[in-house]
């Protein structure tokens, strides 16, 4: 039960706070003395940021949110167990501690509770990392040391390139929710480009949906079935770099990683009790990437694209493959004399292994239009397409987004799958197409 | 569209041309002259100042006379023979809390941007084109918000006359680029300081969209004025925003590092 709650890796996040506490008292010494903001909030408690004189750190700073959120499913389960109402409660904060030295700390945990599907109930340890920065002549380091997460890449259908944190696929299905990540994040900044090194001590597993949850197969991803490749299991060492760089309208990255696939291969198993359940494998992979985008006027033409070695095929077949997404966006701004902007999305995601691949992206169109209306609510409205090129397997997809008051915003997201082959990896999911409607709060 | 744009430029390059067409040649060239020595010489009194941040505070309020608030921390650095950098970190509305945005802004081609969304962690290069767009919500268009760099304008002096208790030279500019909203601007600034303290904006229709008014100079470094009140008021939709700076502090520690993809990913 206690790890329903805290989340499939308990143990990471336990590891988190204890990290955390230590961490603190390095950073810091006194601990306690983290108590200081009453003078804070007397500077400038609206705008969240204050300077506090005779406390131990420079600046405090705190923010968060609160969200609640129902889904709707239309249609009945599609397997034993599987609710069609659930609602969500989140909750996010942010506490930033800067000392008078210029290192920081960060922590942003995160908590979800869901009425339906205890997995999908959990916390989660977003950010827990100390920063230091420092110069070398004309250049600047950069060190985070904990837990953190980093993007990498450039299109907006799929990050192929974004290795390093793992996903949490009960948050949200398209993959871009993600996990905090223990790590050693060496950024080296120069005038001839950005170099970063990473070494990642700890791997996550993959978060997936429970019984009653939608959105997932059959079987139920048991994480205590998970093996793993490297003899080291989740304590293998896994290492990542990136060379960036923006030369006039390009910019470009070059990343390498080696190490435990963040995306596990499911295998069917049988459980202590007789039932079938997917115990997920985590391979030793190795993958080359590059992320480049060339912004031309109201043009952006983006490319990513990997090399990846070591990753089992559908088939349960190591299979070396190379996959990219091909794409750009151009943009109408103030169009018909309104405030209104139009942004155009076009993407083409191709992956080598074809019906072998074990990402949605085998082979697809994405086709998106974003809508900016530039009010003072901040209203957006996302529309897109995602649309097999081999099948007609469809994803459609709207998201709007619209502030209610200073504080309160509101989001409502559709999404609908359609025609979906038996061939898809999708298929099992057909029909849970869903309407999301939310309401969050921020301070 | 771009063919309107286009034809709406044209016509608005015809209209000075027009009114030109009543003076000499020499006369306009004069004119042109004195705005553009104008313009340098206000420069010339910024030159100098390394970097400066302030805290702003925009209050965006409708036609009904509803109120909506925006805080913001500017930091920007000067640059040599180029445009300025400047990077906003946003404090409110508190959805928007951590999104910074990064300029680097040029003399002779379009500016590079990038803006940091602390949800994703992202640092997104976008697209410089949308000059005429609203800066979030606010009656200020982008191409308001990072300062009018000499060049990307062209000068024509009108008038000088009292403006208050100084005495305020009148120039109008037009600007260069074609994806600016405007067609011309009109610009009064002092004699004895070259401060600005009115600007009328002219759309590409020629109608006047907008004025902006400047007030509470003060002075840094015994050198640097700047204003702490600029009210734009749009006339053709009755709304207006009022940006108040505070806590302006000159040549601070910021190095240059912070001004780039990296120091974005670190901003608080």
């Amino acid at each position: 039960m206690a790890r329903d709650i805290v989340g499939v890796d308990g143990q990471a996040v336990a590891l988190g706070w204890r990290g955390l506490a230590l961490l603190l008292s390095l950073t810091f010494g006194d601990v306690s003395a983290a108590s200081t903001p009453e003078s804070c909030r007397a500077v400038d408690a609206e705008a969240g940021t204050c300077a506090t004189p005779g406390s131990a750190f420079a600046r405090v700073e705190f923010s968060g949110s609160l969200g609640v959120e129902a889904r709707y499913f239309p249609r009945s389960p599609g397997h034993p167990g599987q609710g069609s109402q659930p609602s969500s409660l989140t909750a996010k904060s942010s506490l930033y501690l800067e000392s008078p030295a210029g290192w920081s700390f960060t922590l942003s945990p995160f908590f979800r509770f869901d009425s339906e599907d205890p997995r999908r109930t959990h916390a989660d340890v977003h950010e827990a990392y100390a920063l230091f920065v420092g110069f070398v002549g004309e250049a600047q380091w950069e060190l985070r040391v904990g837990l953190d997460r980093v993007f990498w890449g450039v299109v907006e259908s799929n990050n192929l390139v974004d290795i390093v944190n793992q996903v949490d696929l009960v948050e949200h299905p398209d993959e871009k929710s993600k996990l905090g990540q223990f790590m050693g994040h060496l950024t080296y900044a120069a005038p001839w480009g950005v170099v970063e090194l990473l070494g990642m001590p700890y791997h996550r597993q993959r978060t997936f949906p429970g019984r009653s949850g939608r959105l997932r197969f059959p079987w139920l991803v048991d994480a205590d079935l998970a093996t793993y490749e490297s003899s080291a299991e989740e304590r293998h060492v896994d290492v990542a770099a990136r060379y960036s760089h923006t030369i006039g309208a390009l910019d470009f990255g070059i990343s390498a990683f080696d190490g435990t696939s963040r995306e596990p291969f499911l295998i069917p198993a049988f459980r202590a009790g007789g039932d079938i359940a997917l115990a997920p494998h985590y391979g030793h992979i190795r993958q080359l990437g590059v992320d480049s985008q060339l912004t031309l006027g109201a043009w952006l033409l983006k490319l990513e694209a990997i090399h990846r070695t070591g990753m089992l095929n559908r088939l349960g077949r190591q299979e070396p493959y190379s996959s990219f997404v091909l794409g750009g966006e151009y943009s109408f701004y103030s169009v018909f004399g309104s405030a209104l902007d139009i942004t155009v999305l076009t993407e083409w995601c191709y992956d080598e292994r074809g019906t072998q691949s074990t990402t949605k992206f085998e082979n697809d169109i994405f086709l998106g239009a974003r809508l900016a209306f530039n009010d003072v609510q901040g209203t957006e409205l996302l529309v897109s397409t995602l649309q097999g090129a081999d099948h007609d397997s469809r994803v459609f997809s709207v998201e709007l987004n619209r502030r209610l008051a200073d504080r309160w915003s509101l989001r409502i997201e559709a999404i609908a799958l359609r025609e979906l082959d038996a061939t898809d990896i999708l298929y099992e999911t057909r029909r849970d197409s869903f309407l999301e409607v939310g309401i969050v709060y921020s301070f | 569209m771009t063919l309107n744009r286009r034809i709406l430029y044209g016509l608005a390059a015809i209209v000075p041309i027009a009114i030109a067409l009543d003076t000499p040649a020499s006369e306009l060239a004069e004119a042109e002259q004195k705005g553009l020595d104008i313009a340098l010489e206000a420069r010339a009194k910024k030159v100098g100042f390394e970097n400066f941040t302030a805290s702003q505070v925009m209050v965006l309020r409708n036609k009904q006379g509803r109120e909506s608030r925006r805080a913001l921390r500017v930091k920007v650095m000067e640059v040599e023979a180029d445009g300025d950098r400047s990077l906003f970190v946003f404090d409110e509305p508190r959805d928007v809390q951590g999104t910074a945005f990064l300029i680097h802004g040029h003399t002779d081609k379009a500016d590079d941007q990038w803006l940091y969304l602390p949800a994703l962690k992202r640092v997104k290069r976008i697209s410089s084109a949308n000059r005429s767009g609203s800066f979030m919500g606010s009656e200020f268009a982008y191409e308001d918000m990072s300062p009018p760099e000499v060049e990307r304008f062209t000068y024509r002096y009108l008038r000088e006359e009292p403006c208050g208790e100084l005495t305020c030279t009148v120039v109008e500019r037009f600007p260069v680029d074609d994806k600016s909203g405007y067609s011309r601007q009109v610009v009064w600034q002092d004699t004895a300081e070259l401060r600005l303290w009115k600007v009328e904006y002219y759309d590409r229709k020629n109608a006047h969209l907008k004025t902006l008014t400047i007030d509470g100079y003060e002075r840094y470094l015994d050198r640097y004025w700047q204003a702490s009140n600029m009210n734009m008021v749009n006339h053709l939709t009755g709304k207006s925003t009022v940006l108040t700076w505070a806590d302006y502090q000159f040549q601070t520690d910021l190095a240059a590092m912070e001004f780039t993809q990296t120091g974005l990913r670190r901003v608080r």
